[in-house]
């Protein structure tokens, strides 16, 4: 009887004394997959033009109509984005979306995909709504490309290189100033 | 968002008034004392070995170390929360493990999932059958606001029908994003003063 109960109790007690499993979420966090859809990023090309065109599919292939875009023309001198149009208002409502990725498969420019960003929870549903500067602008942290490391450089070497920060580097309020791109006859009306 | 206008008349007085830390309300390692020269008078004791606090941050401690949520899985984004409370994520890290079959022993209602019309009533019934203090976390896009499902038969929103204190977007959120949120309660909580009228 006495080793039925231990035959019985092996798992269990294989179980007791193996390694806990928890991920210690705040501080220690999941790799997220590579084709991860988090939160979407508006991106650029290396010149600092905007991808997005303004053309509105994304909003059309949208599943739950979140998106909103608003177009305007580009001024010839001072071009937003290399096309006729860009987008002037750029809104998506963060709440209602599904991060189904359509609107990234429907864009012509690639210029809006879904990125690693999970933390969106927030108090009040008014600041779920993500305009274009939040889209557009690199979170803090936020590396779009794996960095070497390089010894001796400290902290600089952690820090994305304007290459690799080309498509989707700090904004207009990002901590690194030095790392944008040269953007030809300023952004215009980007609002 | 035109829910919005119609959600304040249902909710109490104050329900959307100034929240958090991120709102401009002080944690309470901030909070000014009332009193004036307790603050000198309480580090004074800490030299001494002597720690002093206020009644309000151990009820406020209590209370936020041991939400105990109701069930309220309707949908898929309930699959999430019981993989919060699974080994791997481990929603007892933050003593919010203890599901509540029974609303009078839970103080925090996780509403998981799309809330139809029919049973936006229930949902209210429960809420208020929970004791206060009570806390409302709102998973997922369609209890959030509806979601993709965008028709007659969906409330647009869950704080149409109780007072919602954390959103989580997703569809369906992961249970980061549950641990977050309920980090995020428990940063509302301890800021919120234990006693006057509730926000």
């Amino acid at each position: 009887m006495f080793r039925e109960l231990l035959g019985g109790l092996r798992t269990t007690m294989r179980e007791m004394v193996s390694p806990p499993i928890t991920i210690q979420y705040p501080e220690e966090q999941r790799p997220v997959p590579p084709r991860h859809r988090g939160r979407h990023i508006l991106h650029r090309y290396d010149n600092g033009l905007e991808k997005c065109i303004g053309c509105e599919l994304c909003a059309g292939a949208c599943p739950v109509g979140c998106i909103y875009v608003q177009a305007a023309e580009n001024d010839p001198e001072h071009p937003v984005s290399p096309g006729e149009r860009y987008a002037i208002r750029y809104e998506i409502n963060l709440m209602r979306c599904i991060y189904c990725g359509y609107c990234a498969e429907a864009c012509p420019t690639e210029a809006i995909t879904l990125g690693p960003r999970l933390d969106l929870v927030d108090y009040k549903r008014e600041r779920l709504v993500a305009t274009k500067d939040d889209l557009l602008e690199a979170w803090p942290g936020f590396q779009p490309l794996p960095v070497a490391v390089v010894p001796g450089l400290g902290q600089a070497a952690s820090q994305p290189s304007p290459r690799g920060a080309g498509s989707s580097h700090a904004g207009p309020a990002g901590s690194a100033p030095g790392l944008r791109p040269p953007i030809p006859g300023g952004r215009g009306g980007s609002e | 968002m035109g829910l919005r206008g119609e959600s304040q008349l249902i909710l109490p007085p104050g329900a959307t008034g100034p929240l958090l830390a991120a709102d401009g309300i002080a944690l309470p390692g901030v909070i000014p004392r009332s009193i004036p020269g307790a603050r000198d008078l309480a580090d004074a004791a800490a030299e001494e070995g002597v720690f002093t606090t206020t009644v309000g941050k151990v009820i406020a401690w209590g209370r936020y170390s041991s939400l105990w949520p109701a069930l309220f899985g309707l949908a898929c984004c309930a699959i999430e929360m019981m993989g919060a409370s699974n080994p791997r994520f481990d929603l007892s890290r933050f003593g919010a493990e203890v599901f509540r079959a029974s609303p009078r022993q839970a103080d925090l209602m996780i509403v998981a999932g799309r809330v139809s019309q029919k049973m936006g009533p229930v949902l209210r019934h429960i809420y208020d059958q929970m004791p206060e203090p009570k806390w409302v976390i709102s998973m997922g896009a369609c209890a959030s606001c509806g979601g993709i499902f965008n028709n007659y038969a969906i409330i647009q929103g869950v704080d149409k029908v109780v007072p919602v204190d954390v959103y989580i977007p997703g569809c369906p959120p992961r249970p980061e994003g549950l641990i977050d949120a309920v980090m995020k309660l428990q940063q509302k909580i301890a800021a919120t003063p234990v006693t006057g009228v509730r926000q």
